[in-house]
């Protein structure tokens, strides 16, 4: 005998584990994709996007299976018009379907399209998960100096310039209709009985007639008196100033190029910019890029040149931040533009310099900027501009960060550590 | 008439799927259907799903991949891509079924029909399911196996179970002992292995060897090969050897190669098993209809269901992705019936045993005693293969076209037969996989021999394959592609090499 069982009610989301087992392999194939591009793709192309493929390693499940070629034979049903000998021009995309066809639906077999691929902007999405802008917000909120006016519905009072004819009209004629609707209906009424009083045969009772011409009259006045407009009929346009946040971002490129800067140290100073300059674009809809290089002396250049030309020297940063310091006040003003100055050095510098540059930053520079980081890309212990920009940090917590990069790898961390989110205190 | 009815609405109840089971199992006892006791379960389409993306088992251990599954599963259930099987069904004893609860009451009767009556018996009596499976204790071992993974997991963290679990399911296919059904090794053997061992030591160190030159020693070590013979169990081999594994790893690939032992004769039996079915499903709901017992529409729903489960598109049509393995059991069974009660002058020719017999001792005995390849190269006859209009394709690396090698016709129906047959044999569908050697003395490298057969390579994800035996084995790995005595293709996985 057969038994019969409900199963409906227990036993559900069996595979739930299952699942969410999957979807983490999935996640942290993203994320790992994502750094490892980050870190060993070169620029133009994280710059341009191209498509990033998930290795589907982990996610395939891989039998051993018979590749194409070789000698096989398959038999297919519905023949119409073959007879044995014909040849058929092979399929173009592979005509070995695989001796695998005849078990089609039964299992998994042929899943392996589950490989993805991420777009540009789910690669950016991941690359800045978590991360937030330094300030932002409170730039946003607090830093105002830009208003927008804005049409925001209508007023009852205002200057009269901002009339809205329309509108009061409108208001007005509802008005009129809403206030004189019964006397209206009234005088319609007394008029019929007027009229049919008058043409018919019978003797006209006159006392009644005054009365009513008298009542219609009265009415009519009563009309009369409801004023075409009124002051509560004005609708004025009401327009509000709305504080827009600054969306020009400048970002400074500082970069020593001096003799002691390998290609190596450049390299990885051209990923940290990348990467800054990545998450400017995503936040800002405009981005200006000053780039500044320096040895002894510091000048403005193209991206191509601060990248790719090569210069030899000694090194003093303050000639760089002076001229960092010049480009602000001349050209964007901290008013308008949200200003981030992103520096990369190994850390050499003039003996006598380093102090300067603490003097030029604290004084002229930290007060315009919204965020000033600064990366040590070096191996060696720390030099004196190190030690200098410490105090630096000290006083500036919360718009100063700085780093030691030692290796390619060290860069994305330390791009995330410095610009964790940071909690809205 | 509409009195002896057993149900008349859509909709079923508990009551009248009793009701349908008992007159199936009456119907089946005359047609001589020996089943395990049935277990009917009720599920929802989502426990379908989960169903579907375990493997159909009831219960399962956890990996990631039954989630991947169940989300692909789910993806085209919901974009309406693919409808979910109307059943499941469990080589067990109590033997479950699985029916969904948005079937009709006519798609109940006919999912009992085809699963407790048809695939059941198919379980209890295909000789191939008595040979390799236990369908006494799967559940108790799925449970089991369960438990332990879920043990593992606690004990040693999921990366750690899931490495070695990813790497068994990969080598599944090759964890299967095709020839000799494994069992325990008696004392008398264990015994008369030691015997052997030890004489072998005993010629071994016989002075002689000694005396012999150095310039030998290549060939005695390989004849010292390790294993002796090439084993083609690559899942038993690695548990017993493999050198470095803990003992609960090795418990984890026991377990996946018993799975893929239990799974191996439904993928050997597939055609067979779906034939059978539809078969009795056809019959035992057209005896009700005889006998009066379901209506008219009852029987043209059915039929409209029956005839797309066993409907063939041809090859050119882009819904074709294969032989359908109901439409050609199907066939098969009932042209063995047809040939058993109305033989013609062909089939007098081609089957003069079963020309004419009984026609219920006939489809039972091609039920019990045959495997898929061996099925159709007995049954397959002309006729079927007319119907279906089957051709084979010869696919020749060599040249740059494809020829049609036979067809159906007086001088390729068993060609066609043959080249059908061979696609149904595992041993061709799946490539051939053995251990060679291991450097027992040197670096412990393991040799894989891969024998191409009819020159096919190996596949692309080879070297993904290799990497997950590595893990296992912890030293290098090699396989070589053998044709023709020549190693043709080799791939190679070091430990040095992963670690870059």
């Amino acid at each position: 005998m057969s038994i019969i069982i409900d199963r409906r009610l227990n036993g559900k989301n069996k595979s739930t584990v299952n699942r969410q087992r999957f979807l983490e392999r999935y996640k942290k194939h993203i994320k790992k994709a994502v750094s490892d591009a980050v870190n060993k793709r070169s620029i133009t192309d994280v710059v341009s996007g191209s498509e990033v493929t998930i290795p589907r390693k982990d996610l395939s499940e891989p039998l051993f299976r018979h590749g194409q070629g070789g000698r096989y034979k398959q038999v297919h049903p519905g023949n119409k018009e073959f007879v044995s000998g014909d040849r058929i021009k092979r399929p173009s995309g592979g005509g070995g379907s695989g001796s695998g066809k005849g078990k089609a639906g039964n299992s998994g077999e042929g899943m392996d399209e589950f490989s993805f691929q991420i777009n540009h902007d789910e690669f950016l999405e991941h690359m800045f998960d978590n991360l937030e802008l330094p300030n932002l917000v409170r730039k946003q909120l607090e830093d105002m100096t830009e208003f927008k006016i804005r049409q925001a519905g209508y007023t009852t009072a205002g200057s009269p310039d901002r009339l809205n004819v329309v509108r009061s009209l409108r208001s007005a004629h509802a008005r009129r209709i809403a206030l004189s609707g019964g006397d209206r209906r009234e005088i319609r009424a007394l008029k019929k009985e007027l009229r049919e009083m008058e043409v018919s045969p019978d003797e006209t009772d006159q006392q009644r007639v005054s009365e009513l011409r008298e009542r219609i009259k009265e009415l009519n006045g009563k009309l009369k008196r409801l004023p075409f407009i009124d002051d509560f009929d004005l609708k004025y346009n009401n327009m509000v100033k709305v504080p827009s946040p600054s969306n020009k971002a400048v970002m400074f490129c500082v970069m020593d190029v001096s003799g002691s800067m390998t290609q190596d140290i450049k390299d990885m100073a051209k990923r940290f910019f990348i990467l800054l300059y990545l998450f400017l674009q995503r936040n800002y809809k405009e981005i200006e890029v000053v780039f500044i290089r320096h040895h002894t002396a510091a000048k403005e250049v193209d991206e191509d040149d601060f990248f790719y030309s090569r210069e030899t020297g000694g090194t003093i940063v303050s000639s760089a931040l002076e001229m960092t310091r010049d480009v602000i006040n001349k050209r964007y003003s901290p008013a308008d533009w949200n200003i981030y100055v992103a520096q990369a050095s190994d850390g050499d510098n003039w003996e006598g310099d380093s102090s300067v540059c603490t003097k030029i930053l604290t004084e002229q520079i930290m007060q315009k900027v919204q965020y000033y980081c600064y990366v040590e890309i070096t191996d060696r212990a720390h030099q004196n501009l190190w030690r200098e920009y410490q105090s630096v940090a000290e006083k500036f917590k919360d718009h100063f960060a700085m780093q030691q990069i030692k290796s390619p790898s060290d860069i994305y961390p330390v791009f995330r550590k410095l610009f964790e989110k940071k909690e809205n205190a | 008439m509409s009195s002896q009815l057993i149900s008349s609405g859509p909709e079923w109840t508990f009551e009248l799927i009793q009701e349908y089971d008992r007159e199936l199992a009456r119907l089946a006892d005359r047609f001589r259907l020996e089943t395990y006791p049935n277990q009917i379960e009720i599920i929802s389409s989502e426990q379908m799903m989960d169903a579907y993306a375990s493997t159909g088992m009831p219960l399962m251990y956890n990996h990631w991949s039954f989630g991947k599954h169940f989300l692909h599963t789910q993806q085209n259930y919901q974009r309406g891509r693919m409808g979910l099987a109307y059943e499941i069904v469990i080589n067990s004893n109590p033997c479950i079924a699985y029916l969904m609860e948005e079937n009709t009451m006519t798609m109940q009767a006919l999912v009992l029909a085809h699963a407790s009556y048809g695939h059941n018996s198919f379980f209890k009596g295909n000789y191939l399911f008595q040979t390799w499976t236990d369908a006494e204790s799967i559940i108790d071992y799925l449970l089991f196996a369960k438990h332990y993974i879920a043990e593992c997991e606690e004990k040693y963290g999921i990366e750690a179970v899931e490495e070695i679990l990813d790497a068994c399911h990969a080598l599944m296919n090759q964890g299967v002992n095709r020839y000799k059904r494994p069992r325990p090794l008696s004392a008398e053997q264990e015994q008369a292995r030691q015997e052997e061992r030890a004489e072998y030591i005993q010629r071994t160190l016989n002075d002689i060897w000694t005396t012999i030159p150095k310039v030998e020693k290549d060939e005695q070590e390989q004849e010292e090969r390790f294993p002796e013979d090439p084993e083609e169990n690559l899942l038993y081999f690695l548990e017993k050897n493999a050198p470095l594994l803990e003992t609960w790893q090795r418990e984890l690939l026991r377990i996946a190669r018993k799975i893929a032992q239990y799974y191996y004769p439904q993928k050997q039996t597939q055609v067979m098993n779906e034939g059978w079915a539809c078969f009795w499903h056809y019959h035992l709901l057209h005896e009700l209809y005889n006998e009066g017992k379901v209506s008219d529409g009852f029987m043209l729903e059915f039929l409209h269901s029956h005839s797309s489960v066993i409907y063939q598109p041809p090859f050119d049509s882009p819904q074709y992705s294969g032989i359908n393995p109901y439409t050609l059991g199907f066939n098969m069974f009932m042209d063995i019936r047809r040939i058993c009660e109305n033989p013609t002058d062909e089939d007098r020719e081609w089957f003069g045993d079963i020309a004419g017999s009984d026609w219920l001792d006939t489809v039972h005995f091609a039920m019990k005693n045959f495997k898929d390849e061996s099925f159709i190269l007995q049954f397959l006859s002309p006729k079927v293969m007319r119907d279906l209009r089957l051709f084979s394709i010869l696919d020749d690396e060599s040249r740059s076209y494809l020829e049609v090698d036979s067809i159906h016709d007086e001088t390729g129906y068993k060609a066609v037969r043959e080249s059908l047959a061979a696609q149904y044999n595992l041993g061709n569908r799946e490539p051939n996989i053995q251990v060679y050697n291991v450097n027992v003395r040197g670096d412990r490298m393991l040799t894989l021999r891969h024998y191409q057969h009819q020159g096919r390579p190996l596949g692309k994800e080879t070297d993904e394959l290799l990497k997950h035996i590595h893990r296992i084995w912890q030293f290098d790995v090699e396989i070589e592609s053998f044709e023709n005595g020549a190693v043709t293709q080799s791939w190679q996985c070091s430990g040095n090499k992963k670690q870059k």
